[in-house]
């Protein structure tokens, strides 16, 4: 097995303080305008990666960024009781999920996930923390050591194919099979 | 291809049960812009002049501002408009939020009511579908639960809810409709009520297309920061504790008392704290970089929130201080009742029970303290209930019908419109056009742009003027150089002060941009987010029409003067432009109908205060001064009013 030195990996965080959020939206429109094609040419907050969860009378902002897709909804929840009001888990869920229609885009339904705004050159930071100026969203990049990693080569990656679909045993009686020929 | 509009608005026939998506004319776009502009334009042509507000045949038309639900900041307002049964002239609201992007995303320009429902309805629209709902079970429900049930209902927490609360169910004069934080107040609720519609629920998932995108956005993400750094813009009172300017100026109670030494410092310190310890947060509307909403959670009530001089009014008309604005507010906007005219009206009641015009019988078991009086008051007038049956009717309209006198009580209004209670010394002949000919009723809405004070300070006058961006022409820095009084410039400069203020007015009423970053806020400061140098560009980048300074000024115009000639159909004349007698202590009325005079003048008016024929068809106005024609109300042949035999003799 082959071995890597030490590895640096750039992690990009977006800090949510939701007490700065006022609820304006601009990182919602900012983010559907980024992604559009062209660039820019048209608003629809229901295509963006981040949506600000607002229950203005219960004083609930939280922008909430579009996480992994998921393939079956949760099955169990939580519930939250906020300000005396019930919320289900859904309501600050980041992923897109088929339990919902949020993060989704809404023709095709296809799910969406927020790519940091990833672009050719890059950004100084993503669309959404550029237009909050409340400072609800900061941006930060941080370095972060990652543990020694093992790389695998393709025939260490056939075999673990073939064992997921046949079995440990199944495979090793064929490879011990195959090397008697 | 439709860029910043939709190309579509949605008229729903409430008698007939109908819902139709209509496309619009490009044309009109261009010539009207959106918001105001294309409002007036419907009710001028589907509205007959004979027709009482109050009748199935009066239309309520939310009209989204031309850049509504576009990345352009502080562009987000809906422009709420009917006849109104306050007066029978054009019923003007602007509600900010989120409403109006949610029905651009919805596929709508405007949606345009009609008719009345047999019973309590509401519209749920989502993208094309559109459904009226029965509403029997939100009946009498309060503002908030209307909102949240709805919701609910919908089973969408995105969803945007324009309601009415029991005031407006019961079709008090001084209802409004909330969404949110926002509210159309004044004028369309009552109509919403008189057409059985609770609620309008929306949810749009489609997008509104810009023209060119990378342009627009790079000035918008430009005036984004610009906004965001401007202290002369956004509203000053959310975070400015300093409010001595309403508190020692303005009257209190039924517009009647001014309180000139009232403000102290304890008293700030004191209201800060008061503030501060119940604030939760600044909230804002869409995609706006100034919070100016307070949200504000005071013990026993919901969190509600507020803005502005609706900090004030609850607590001014009763001789309180903040803590009974704030514990009556939340009742009050659950109730549906406008912030501005109800305390008005529940003053201008007490002080006809001190003058003995109302009697105690007319005030069963009202309790003695005056908290306790504005809470009894505001329920009777919500639910209609004994004299709240009366006083719904607002200030003027109650005057009417009690009379024995107490007519001269009704001492604040214009048209029957509630003012701004400012009763001051020496008339200011800008005000006293702006107050007396505003089609938009209240002052906040025509004033803004030219400062409301000269600098006297030499150095500091020229430092303003060179950094003046937002006037329109050259002669404005001019006046404002030889401006040292207030109520002191040629007669020429008030009316074109009154005209470049009403112009920004009806030009962010028309493109969605809100008076806080542009209209309202040039007469502080004089660095508005907006003006009529950079509004052409935006209109260019974001809509895709063909726009500069001089056809946007001619847009101002145009739809000014469809205002004027609406209210003219409808029996708007001379004689009604007239600011309350007290308004200001010492009055000239000869030099007041000569400054009308020239106003009207230079408007293009006749001495009666109607466009001539002339005026109108060089505004591409042509049809509405055939159908003045055809109307009696011009024949054709009028001169603009200094050439009026009339406006000699008045020199004499």
């Amino acid at each position: 097995m082959e071995r890597n030195e030490k590895r640096v990996k750039t992690v990009k965080e977006i800090i949510v303080d939701t007490s700065k959020c006022v609820g304006c939206r601009a990182c919602e429109i900012a983010c559907s305008a980024f992604h559009t094609i062209p660039k820019y040419s048209s608003v629809n907050t229901a295509r963006s990666r981040i949506m600000v969860v607002m229950d203005e009378f219960r004083d609930i902002f939280v922008p909430i960024r579009a996480g992994q897709y998921t393939q079956a909804e949760c099955n169990g929840r939580n519930r939250y009781m906020i300000d005396g009001k019930e919320y289900d888990e859904c309501t600050f869920c980041p992923a897109s999920c088929p339990s919902r229609s949020a993060f989704r885009e809404p023709d095709s339904g296809l799910p969406l996930k927020c790519d940091m705004c990833e672009s050719d050159p890059p950004l100084e930071k993503p669309m959404c923390v550029d237009a909050c100026t409340f400072g609800a969203l900061t941006y930060e990049e941080r370095e972060e050591e990652k543990a020694e990693q093992e790389t695998r080569g393709d025939i260490e990656i056939a075999f673990e194919v073939l064992a997921k679909k046949y079995g440990k045993k199944k495979v090793m009686d064929a490879f011990t099979r195959l090397s008697k020929d | 291809m439709r860029y910043a509009e939709t190309g579509f608005q949605l008229e729903v026939d409430l008698s007939k049960g109908s819902i139709d998506k209509v496309e619009t004319d490009p044309e009109d776009t261009a010539l009207l812009l959106g918001g105001l502009g294309m409002n007036l334009k419907l009710l001028f042509d589907r509205v007959p002049p004979g027709t009482d507000p109050w009748s199935p045949d009066n239309l309520l038309i939310f009209g989204n501002g031309l850049l509504n639900g576009t990345f352009v900041p502080g562009a987000n307002r809906v422009s709420v408009d009917t006849i109104a049964p306050v007066n029978g002239f054009l019923g003007h609201s602007l509600m900010g939020g989120f409403f109006g992007a949610e029905m651009k995303m919805a596929g709508y320009d405007r949606i345009v009511i009609r008719g009345q429902a047999p019973d309590l309805v509401y519209l749920a629209i989502h993208n094309d579908k559109v459904e009226i709902r029965d509403a029997g079970h939100l009946r009498g429900r309060l503002m908030d639960e209307t909102q949240t049930l709805i919701k609910q209902e919908l089973n969408d927490k995105r969803a945007w809810v324009a309601a009415l609360g029991p005031a407006g169910e019961n079709r008090v004069i001084m209802a409004s409709i909330d969404c949110g934080n926002s509210s159309a107040a004044r004028t369309p609720g009552p109509v919403m009520g008189v057409k059985n519609l609770k609620a309008i629920a929306i949810r749009g998932t489609k997008d509104v297309y810009i023209a060119n995108p990378e342009k627009a956005w790079e000035m918008c993400s430009r005036l984004r920061k610009e906004l965001d750094l401007n202290p002369n813009i956004g509203d000053w009172m959310a975070t400015d504790e300093d409010d001595s300017f309403h508190h020692n100026n303005f009257s209190w109670g039924n517009a009647r008392v001014r309180r000139k030494t009232f403000w102290s410092n304890e008293l700030e310190e004191r209201w800060r704290n008061l503030k501060y310890d119940h604030m939760s947060r600044w909230t804002g509307c869409w995609n706006c970089p100034k919070a100016c909403h307070n949200l504000i959670k005071w013990p026993n009530r919901r969190r509600f929130s507020y803005k502005c001089y609706g900090k004030d009014t609850y607590h001014m008309a009763a001789f309180q201080e903040l803590d009974f604005t704030y514990e009556i507010l939340p009742i009050a906007m659950d109730l549906g009742l406008d912030s501005y005219s109800t305390p008005q009206v529940i003053a201008f009641a007490l002080e006809l029970l001190d003058a003995g015009i109302l009697t105690e019988k007319d005030f069963p078991d009202m309790p003695s303290d005056i908290r306790q009086k504005f809470y009894y008051l505001l329920h009777k007038i919500a639910y209609r209930d004994g004299i709240g049956d009366v006083l719904a009717h607002g200030v003027s309209g109650a005057a009417t019908i009690i009379g024995h006198g107490a007519e001269e009580f009704d001492h604040n209004t214009v048209k029957k419109f509630e003012q701004l209670p400012i009763k001051l010394g020496k008339l200011n002949p800008a005000y006293f056009l702006m107050i007396a000919t505003g089609e938009e009723m209240a002052i906040t809405q025509t004033e803004g742009s030219f400062p409301q004070d000269p600098i006297t300070d030499p150095k500091l006058k020229e430092e303003f003027i060179n950094n003046w961006v937002a006037v329109p022409d050259r002669k404005f820095h001019e006046w404002f150089r030889q401006w040292e009084k207030r109520d002191q410039l040629p007669d020429q400069a008030m009316v074109e002060i009154s005209d470049w203020n009403e112009c920004m007015h009806y030009l962010d009423d028309s493109l969605g941009l809100c008076g806080f970053v542009s209209s309202f806020r040039g007469q502080f400061g004089g660095t508005t987010g907006y003006h009529v140098w950079n509004m052409p560009d935006l209109i260019t980048l974001v809509a895709g029409i063909e726009s500069d300074k001089d056809r946007l000024w001619e847009c101002f115009q145009r739809i000014r003067t469809l205002a004027r000639a609406l209210n003219n159909r409808r029996g708007l004349r001379r004689e009604m432009e007239r600011p309350p007698e007290d308004h200001w202590a010492v009055r000239d009325e000869e030099y007041e109908q000569q400054l009308l005079t020239k106003y009207y003048d230079f408007k293009g008016w006749t001495f009666d205060g109607i466009p001539t024929k002339e005026t109108l068809e060089k505004l591409s106005l042509g049809y509405v001064a055939e159908d003045l024609i055809k109307n009696n109300v011009l024949t054709g042949d009028e001169v603009t009013a200094l050439k009026d035999p009339r406006a000699n003799k008045e020199k004499e």
